[in-house]
């Protein structure tokens, strides 16, 4: 019962633990774009957003 | 698992992002807008002056780098957002982009603690975001206006990281860990940062009125709780539709 409850318990938490790494990369790149990226086009069009959200902007 | 999780944090971070975008057309931008027509006015040279014996004696890199930060160094003919419409707009992306972004840190962090995503649980770790990205490093660094003085954007950026790191673990480590001895690395996490403190430049000097700075880091304080209770209860209420769902399925 318990072996049971185990063996089909860990493949999805391994499926979990890879989605939410998944998550993690795209969401850390999509803040990093909008947040910290240096292009100044970048810069320009996410100004205001990084100055109302306080990351360091200029 | 991994398409229910882009699925629910698009349209949780466009719900959310939509309406902190609305708020900050009300609140912060205005703000901007009005400490902008201060930039570049006399007040920026005046850095200059503190290159005097206490600078001299202890050389103070932050303060070049400050005034030239100031004085905005970049490219005068990269493509900005005309002010109006395409401005609004272009701050509105933004913002919901942020916003996809957090709800995916926020589902990812949540799943790797192995908690039950629910209005409450993801309402409770939103705070949490909040406390991390917003509260913590607005200590250190206060959210600042286009014009105010400041150090190296580069030694900022990387202050805030740090500081959203540690607060983040910390938070964690304090509300969750089962022994006493991480739970006071979590409390040491948490003041680190702003025993370390944030990088700052040698004087506090801007053109831009207090007054209106004040209001700012206010508003921009109220603007980030707002972003992250929304993604919060928005992440929460569609990942626990999809409940009945999945549980038929």
């Amino acid at each position: 019962m318990t072996t049971q409850t185990v063996s089909t318990a860990a493949p999805a938490r391994a499926e979990a633990l890879k989605a939410a790494l998944c998550a993690l990369v795209v969401g850390a790149a999509l803040v990093f774009t909008t947040g910290f990226a240096m292009p100044d086009v970048l810069h320009n069009a996410a100004h205001d957003t990084r100055h109302a959200l306080s990351f360091p902007c200029h | 698992m991994l398409n229910r999780i882009f699925w629910v944090c698009l349209l949780a971070g466009l719900i959310a992002g939509v309406l902190v975008a609305v708020v900050q057309g009300f609140t912060t931008t205005p703000l901007i807008i009005a400490a902008e027509s201060y930039e570049g006015a006399p007040a920026e040279i005046a850095p200059h002056d503190h290159a005097s014996a206490e600078a001299a004696a202890t050389p103070h890199h932050h303060g070049a780098d400050a005034v030239a930060e100031v004085g905005h160094s970049h490219d005068p003919e990269a493509w900005m957002p005309a002010d109006g419409l395409e401005r609004t707009l272009s701050t509105a992306l933004s913002t919901i982009v942020t916003a996809i972004g957090f709800a995916l840190i926020l589902v990812a962090a949540m799943t790797v603690a192995g908690e039950t995503i629910t209005p409450r649980t993801a309402t409770a770790w939103a705070v949490g975001g909040f406390l991390a990205t917003g509260l913590a490093p607005a200590l250190g660094l206060p959210p600042e206006l286009p014009g105010a003085s400041a150090a190296a954007v580069e030694a900022r950026q990387i202050w805030w990281f740090g500081t959203v790191l540690a607060t983040g673990f910390g938070l964690y480590l304090v509300a969750r860990a089962p022994s006493l001895v991480s739970r006071a690395i979590g409390a040491a996490l948490l003041v680190g940062p702003h025993v370390i403190g944030a990088p700052h430049p040698p004087v506090m000097e801007s053109p831009v009125p207090a007054e209106l700075a004040a209001q700012f880091a206010s508003a921009s304080l109220v603007v980030s709780a707002v972003l992250w209770l929304s993604i919060g209860a928005a992440v929460g209420m569609l990942w626990h539709r999809g409940e009945p769902r999945l549980a038929a399925a």
